[in-house]
This record gives structure tokens, C-alpha cells and sequence, in this order.
């Protein structure tokens, strides 16, 4: 390719422009090092001198969290403790993918994930969780293995455009969504972790044939679908769908973004025991290395504390997984959703989801 | 003016450069260890699903979709700005470089957000082709400026007429350019996932990731990823036909070469702004008004000024040691490829194009594997993470270094050396130094897209060490898009520097061409 392939024959413009273009990169090789000194004295960069990412702090937490989100509670974290920590942030599941291409190196002592499937995929880079942090959290939001613990809660709701349809006729269960009524209305986020450990929760209850049947409605029914709750949300607030299947807390931090008054979208929680009333987890796990970390097992105390847990409450809208603290005054309490008879463990069989979301064409 | 065909390179050279160049394929090592691991009744049962052939279709069709729109908005842009005295010629010639400096996935997440219902394949076309473009039209601004008008008036005065001689003469010497071009835009297609994920596109790259972050099944997604760089494989010996055909030849010191930039009757004037007025609506004015429209609404936490400050330091200096490092990476491979014609020096070529269709998530990881492997003690560095922009974007590099090598003389070299001058000082004193500035642009394109990288940044930053994409991923993830248009705004100010830079490297060398004709 020749970018910058100039006439040869204008030998003036040539020194001209080369002695721009050289100025250029002249800076351009210079600014690692102009920056490299600025750096040093910048907050969290770690220097030059210390590649080992595990010298910058005292705990590596690798965070499927978004550091909007959590950045400010580890920074209480380590004021409350004095234990600094260095987190990674990213995508839970693709956190989860390089942790086991890590393998044993992996440098992360921590990992907290949006998600119990992908705790559940890297449950063998997990050490067994001391009984004082386990024992904190009810059976059905642990691990089996005892290998991670829920930290809160997330409900699966149904978003709804309260322009279009009236509160009183918003679907109580999932299984209406394949009605004629709502023909091209209904969003879902198929590729989405939260959307599928749903679906395997209803394969659990309510067996694989009727699921597969459902999932076929849903495609014949030109079901609408996005990358995200985040993006459903936004289609229903802006009346491209009058449907849409997400995650309870997302309503909560839009309407904190741009004001509960100017949300066209609404949500609902579906009926007790139907497979559409969820309750998935953001959970967290010590990885094996680690095991025997004082910091590692404080700072997972630390999350199911009653502080944490209220900072929850208040930020993220969250329900709170330990016992007796209460969700957020607008929310239905937890155990009235009551999800389908589940234990998040058994949302383990993700292959056999994704094979069937392939079956149906949703993926 | 090259050596001949059956010339051996000296041999430090062409193991310079195979060295180089099996650094770039660091990625595909990986992918055959993976691959190796999913045994072949896995592979077979990937290969025969009919899903996988249907989404490979649809990134196929979007590749040439993209591509042909491409061509078709950089020829006659390219032909306006060369040769017609357009009103304004100097703002456009700065303004068709900038769309390089918007993100994919932020001109789709700013489309969505004005239209909130466009979705799907047109849309991702509509889209890709803004933001991509600049890579066909300014290879070929600089091929049909330097392509020599002597031989079009040769085709004319024996009859031909206008448009004949034009497509038998510079249209044909223009092919490699929008051949190497059409390359880049195919490849970025391919791998591009932002942009397809947001716009709801069932393209390939979305079944490699959904094999990742939903199945944790690093196998399969490998082999998925492994047909990714046979696409890429093919394309690539398709432009390299398109390049064969080029046109050698120059016509005689008689004949007047200078390309004569005509006056436009008003109509056309008229026509001609308003066809750079809508390039110019669409690849940058839609995006950054729906940018600003979304920071106008406000935010629930305050910018910290320091915190966007600090990644704008960050991006900047990562990805220049990453152009740094592309570079020199590419000048081995160049300055052989350059001079010598062999299979073996195109097969070194080749692969170090391969990556390029790969998506960020498959050379993430790739590179995660391979250093903890080999130098763990590079792990989540800064100098990892500024070698995996190298690699990830040598080819870019590379197609800029060639081309401006290419129109060096090798006699020059040889003549420095029977003076006493070292090969490599010889190199620099000759080659070298004419071919800066085609390096230089290399450079600068690398650092460009490095800046908007993602998923590999993600991965293989130091812990703590935030840049202007993963801050502004941190924003997005969280539907926090108020607070995420001041980092959308500050990359595309950012990456705008070096798309300048480019651009203003045209108008230069133009402006004295008028001046010497």
C-alpha cells in the first residue's frame, strides 16, 4: 500500500514534507519517554521498574465489575484496611477465559464476577471458601464446592414501554411473550450470560422440551435481538420495542443517570416461581495460589459485610445475599420473588443452553 | 529499477525479515496449539454446522459490500481532489483522513443512539464504510498523483478518448493502491466485532466471541478463528494479483507528466462540495453530534479531569512505542519485499498479513498464553502491551514502508557501499532517508490504530494502567453513556492528531507541485 508514495520529481517539496513528517515521529519517539516521567509520578501506573503487576499492590482482584462501579468501594476497601488493591477490570467472562489461559501463572488472587456461570467455569482455579465467609450466604446462591459465594443479587425483569402498554396488561410470565399480541416486541439478549443462565434455569424446571418449544415461539414471534440488557433497556425507553427481558438493576442506574421522571420504560417483576423471576448473582471466589492470603480472605469477608452489602443497597440497587440486611425500599423483597425452585449451581450446564439457543437459530 | 527477479537477497536480510515476520504470526502459533486440542470429530462437527457457514456468509458479504462502497466513494473523491481545482481542496484534503481517528464501535454506538432503530446488515455497511474508507482513498490520492499524465496524453493523442485513455493508462497504475487498500477494509471488516455486536449483525466474529464468553470453549473458538485466517490467507493472494497487474511504464522526458488540476464549471463546484459535504456529515458530523448531544445531557458523577487526563497521557505514549516498535518490525520485511521478488519474500509477506483478520479477543489471549509461557516476567507490561499493538498492526505499517521503499533506486545502496559505507549505514544514508516519510506514515497509522484498540488492551495492560478505550469500555459497560461521551470526544480529538498529521503530508508536497508546475 502506498500511503504516502509522492512525486519524485519535486525534490523541494520533499525535504519539506519529509522534515514535517520526521518532526512527527521525532515526537512521536519521544513521548514514551516524556510520559514515562510523568507516569512515575501519576497515582496508579505502576513503574517501569516493576513489571510484576503484584508489587503495585497487595491484592490482585481481577474485576468482571466495572471500575465505575466498584472502583469506589475498593478504594473504602483499603481505607477501612489498609490493604491496597490492584485491580484488573473486564468482561466477566473473558476475565474468566484468560484466567485459564493463565493457568497456574495467573497472576490474580481474587476473581469478582457479574455472573455465577463464569465462577462456575473457572471453578477449578478456585480454592474451597473458610466457613466463616460461606456460611454467610444462603445454599442456593454457592457454589456446591463451596469454591465461590454470591455476593448480591440480581432479578430478571421485564422492561416495558409504559407509553404503548398499561401497567395492568404487562406479562406476569415468560411464557406469553410467544403470543401474537407481542409479535416483533419482545427483546432479548441472547448472547447476553444473564439471558442464558435464565434459560437453563427454565430446562432445570421446566424441562427441555417445553423450553425448546418456547424458544421457537419466541423466533416465530420475531423476537428482537440485542448485544445487551443495557441496549434493550434503551430501545424500550425509546419505543423501538415494547418488550424487553433484562436485569432488574439496570432500570435503577439508568433512571439514576438521567432521572426517574424521564424514563419512558418501566419495569415488572414477573410472577413467584415463574422461570422469568430469576435471581442470578455477582459473586466472587479466591483463586487456589491465593488460598492461604489473609487479604484475600479479608477483603471477601469484607464484601459480605453488612457496610458493603447497605453500599450496595444504595449504588447498585442490588439485593443484598446476606441475612438481614433489606434490598432497596422500592424493590419486592427476595424471598417473595422466589424464582424458580433452582440452586444457582445447577445453571452449571451452559453447553447444553448454548446448544439449544444454536438449535433455535437465537445464536 | 529493481534488482532482477531471480536477485538473492543477502542472506542477513532475508533472515532479518523472516524473523520479523514470524513474530507478526506469534498469534497463529496459538491458534494451532488450540486447534490441536480440539481434536478432529470436534472440528468436523464445527465445520458441518450449517450456523457457522450462514455467519461466515454474512461477514463475507459484508466485507465486499464495505469494500465496493469504499471504492466507489474514494475514486471519485481521490479524482476531485487531484485533478479539479474544487473549492476548498485544502480543508477536504484534511478533512477525508479524519473519519480514521472514530472507533467502529463509537460511530455505531453514536448512529444507535440518534436512530435508535437501526440495526442490522445495511446499517453495519453504512457504518463500517464511514469509518474505514480513508484506508482505500488515501492510497489512492498518492497513486494518482504520482501516476504519470504523459501516458494518458500518449493514449489521447492516438485517439483515445478521454475516459478510455484515463481507465487504460492511470486507472490500471491506480489498481494496486485500491487493491492494497480494499485489503485493509476487508480485513478490518472481518475482524471487526464492536460495530456488528451493536448494530445486531449475525456476523462471525460474534459467534467467536459468544464460544468465549459463553462457553468458556477455547477450542472451538480457535478453530472458528482459524477460518478467519484462511479468508484472510485468500484475500491476500487476491491482492497480490491485483497488484501483478499494475502498470510499469512511463512515457519519455517529452511528454509533459505534471497532472493539471482543471477549473470546474459552477454546477459542478456546486455538485462536487456537496458530494465532500456529505462525506463529511456522515463519517464525522453524525458521530460527534450524537457525542455531544449525549454530554449535554449530563451525568450523575462530575468528569474528573485528572482521571481523562491521565488516560489521554496513557494512549498516547502506549501506542506511539507500539508504532515504534511496528516499525521496526516492518522495515526488515519492507526493504526486502521491496527489492526482491521471490516466492520465498512474498510468502514472508503473507504471513505477516495473517493476523490482521483475527479478532483483538484472539490475539489477546494468544499473547497472554505465549509470554506467560515463554517470558512471564513480561506479563501485563507495558512493553507487552505495546509489542501486542505491534503485531496486531504491523501490517499496516508494512503496506506504507514497501511502497515508499519501493520507489528508491536500489543502485543508490549499492553505490554507498563501494564508497566504504557499512550495509546498514548505507541503507540509512539512501533508502532510509528518501522513504522517511512513507515509514514515518506507517508509523503514524499504527499509533492511530492502536489507540482505538480494545480487547487486547484489556487483557494484556499493566493492572491499573488505563486508556482512553478502556475507560471509555468502563463507561459503556455500565450504560453510563453521558459519562462516556468526554472519552469517546477525547479519542477521537486524540487519534485526530496523527490522521492530521497524514493528511497534511498530501497537502504539503501538493501545494509545491503546483508551485514547481
Amino acid at each position: 500500500m502506498s500511503l504516502l508514495r509522492r512525486n519524485p520529481r519535486s525534490s523541494s517539496s520533499r525535504s519539506n514534507y519529509r522534515a514535517q513528517l520526521s518532526a512527527v515521529a521525532a515526537a512521536a519517539l519521544l513521548l514514551p519517554v516524556l510520559a514515562a516521567c510523568s507516569s512515575g509520578s501519576s497515582s496508579s501506573a505502576s513503574t517501569d521498574a516493576s513489571t510484576d503487576s503484584a508489587d503495585s499492590g497487595d491484592l490482585v482482584v481481577y474485576s468482571g465489575r466495572s471500575e465505575e462501579l466498584v472502583g469506589p468501594l475498593f478504594a473504602e476497601f483499603t481505607k477501612a484496611t489498609g490493604i491496597t488493591i490492584s485491580a484488573r477490570y473486564g468482561d466477566s467472562a473473558e476475565l474468566a477465559a484468560q484466567m485459564l489461559e493463565e493457568g497456574d501463572r495467573s497472576p490474580a488472587q481474587v476473581y469478582f464476577s457479574q455472573d455465577a456461570g463464569a465462577l462456575g467455569s473457572v471453578e477449578e482455579l478456585l480454592s474451597t471458601l473458610p466457613e466463616s465467609v460461606t456460611s454467610l450466604v444462603a445454599e442456593q446462591y454457592r457454589a456446591v464446592n463451596n469454591t465461590w459465594t454470591g455476593v448480591t443479587g440480581r432479578a430478571r425483569v421485564i422492561a416495558y414501554d409504559a407509553q404503548n402498554v398499561p401497567a395492568d396488561q404487562v406479562p406476569q410470565s415468560v411464557f406469553e411473550l410467544t403470543d401474537e399480541k407481542w409479535r416483533g416486541q419482545v427483546a432479548i439478549a441472547p448472547t447476553n450470560a444473564s439471558f442464558q443462565s435464565f434459560v437453563t434455569a427454565m430446562r432445570m424446571t421446566q424441562g427441555e422440551e417445553v423450553t425448546k418449544e418456547w424458544l421457537t415461539g419466541l423466533v416465530n414471534n420475531d423476537v428482537q435481538s440485542y448485544e445487551k440488557n443495557a441496549l434493550i433497556l434503551d430501545a424500550v425507553d425509546s419505543g423501538q420495542v415494547k418488550l424487553g427481558l433484562i436485569n432488574h438493576y439496570y432500570w435503577y442506574q439508568k433512571a439514576a443517570e438521567v432521572g426517574e421522571e424521564n424514563m419512558r420504560a418501566q419495569i415488572s417483576f414477573m410472577a413467584p416461581k415463574d422461570p422469568g423471576s430469576l435471581v442470578n448473582v455477582a459473586g466472587v471466589g479466591i483463586l487456589n495460589g491465593a488460598s492461604e492470603n489473609p487479604a484475600a480472605i479479608e477483603f471477601v469477608q469484607w464484601l459480605l459485610s453488612p457496610t458493603t452489602q447497605e453500599w450496595f443497597v444504595t449504588n447498585t440497587f442490588e439485593y443484598p445475599l446476606m441475612a438481614g440486611i433489606a434490598a432497596a425500599p422500592n424493590l419486592p423483597a427476595l424471598d417473595t420473588l422466589a424464582g424458580p425452585d433452582i440452586k444457582l449451581a445447577q445453571l452449571a450446564d451452559l453447553p447444553g443452553t448454548l446448544a439449544m439457543l444454536q438449535d433455535v437459530g437465537l445464536l | 529499477m529493481r534488482n532482477k527477479d531471480n536477485a538473492k537477497a543477502p542472506p542477513l536480510l532475508f533472515w532479518g525479515a523472516a524473523l520479523c515476520a514470524c513474530i507478526a504470526a506469534i498469534p497463529l502459533v496459538y491458534l494451532a496449539i488450540r486447534i490441536g486440542g480440539a481434536g478432529f470429530n470436534e472440528i468436523i462437527s464445527i465445520l458441518s454446522r450449517l450456523r457457522t457457514w450462514e455467519t461466515v456468509g454474512i461477514s463475507v458479504g459484508l466485507a465486499i459490500v464495505v469494500v465496493t462502497a469504499c471504492l466507489l466513494i474514494s475514486y471519485p473523491t481521490a479524482l476531485l481532489l487531484t485533478r479539479t481545482q474544487l473549492p476548498l481542496r485544502r480543508f477536504w484534503f484534511t478533512t477525508v483522513a479524519l473519519p480514521l481517528a472514530i472507533p467502529s464501535y463509537v460511530a455505531a454506538y453514536a448512529w444507535v443512539a440518534l436512530i435508535p432503530g437501526m440495526n442490522g446488515f445495511w446499517a453495519a455497511a453504512l457504518v463500517l464504510t464511514a469509518v474505514s474508507f480513508p484506508y482505500v482513498l488515501l492510497p489512492l490520492l498518492v497513486s494518482l498523483r504520482s501516476a504519470d499524465m504523459g501516458l494518458e496524453q500518449v493514449a489521447r493523442s492516438l485517439g483515445g478518448k478521454p475516459t478510455a485513455a484515463f481507465f487504460s493508462t492511470t486507472f490500471r497504475h491506480s489498481i494496486p493502491a485500491a487493491a492494497a487498500g480494499s485489503l485493509l477494509v476487508a480485513l478490518y471488516v472481518l475482524s471487526d466485532f464492536g460495530a456488528v455486536a451493536l448494530l445486531r449483525v449475525d456476523a462471525f466474529t460474534r459467534v467467536i466471541y459468544t464460544s468465549y464468553r459463553a462457553s468458556f470453549d477455547r477450542n472451538t473458538a480457535a478453530v472458528l478463528a482459524g477460518m478467519l485466517v484462511i479468508l484472510a490467507v485468500i484475500l491476500i493472494s487476491l491482492e497480490r494479483k491485483a497488484r501483478g497487474r499494475s502498470l510499469k511504464f512511463r512515457a519519455d522526458k517529452g511528454v509533459s507528466s505534471i497532472t493539471v488540476a482543471r477549473p470546474l464549471t459552477p454546477v459542478l463546484s456546486a455538485l462536487s462540495s456537496l458530494w465532500f459535504f456529505a462525506i463529511a456529515v456522515i463519517t464525522l458530523g453524525i458521530p460527534i453530534t450524537s457525542l455531544l448531544i449525549r454530554l449535554a445531557e449530563g451525568t450523575l458523577r462530575a468528569l474528573d479531569w485528572a482521571e481523562l487526563m491521565n488516560a489521554v497521557v496513557n494512549t498516547a505514549w502506549i501506542s506511539a512505542l507500539g508504532a515504534v516498535i511496528a516499525v521496526l518490525l516492518a522495515l526488515p520485511i519492507a526493504t526486502l519485499t521491496s527489492q526482491f521478488h521471490r516466492k520465498s519474500t512474498s510468502t514472508i509477506e503473507s504471513i505477516s498479513y495473517s493476523g490482521l483478520a483475527l479478532p483483538g479477543i484472539v490475539i489477546g489471549l494468544s499473547l497472554v498464553y505465549l509470554s506467560l509461557n515463554t517470558v512471564p516476567f513480561l506479563y501485563q507490561s507495558f512493553v507487552l502491551l505495546a509489542f501486542a499493538y505491534a503485531v496486531l498492526f504491523l501490517p499496516k505499517s508494512l503496506g506504507a514502508s514497501r511502497s515508499s521503499l519501493e520507489t528508491v533506486p536500489p543502485a543508490l545502496g549499492q553505490v554507498a557501499q563501494t564508497l566504504g559505507y557499512s550495509p546498514l549505514r548505507a541503507w540509512l544514508s539512501t533508502s532510509g532517508r528518501i522513504s522517511l516519510p512513507g515509514i514515518a506514515a506507517g508509523g503514524l497509522l499504527v499509533m492511530l490504530t492502536a489507540m482505538k484498540e480494545l480487547p487486547a488492551t484489556l487483557m494484556l495492560r499493566p493492572t491499573g494502567f488505563d486508556t482512553l478505550a478502556t475507560e471509555l469500555w468502563s463507561r459503556t459497560e455500565l450504560a453510563a453513556f453521558g459519562a462516556a461521551a468526554p472519552y469517546a470526544l477525547a479519542l477521537i480529538l486524540l487519534a485526530a492528531i496523527p490522521s492530521f498529521a497524514l493528511s497534511r503530508g498530501f497537502l504539503t508536497s501538493e501545494k509545491e507541485t503546483m508551485v514547481s508546475a
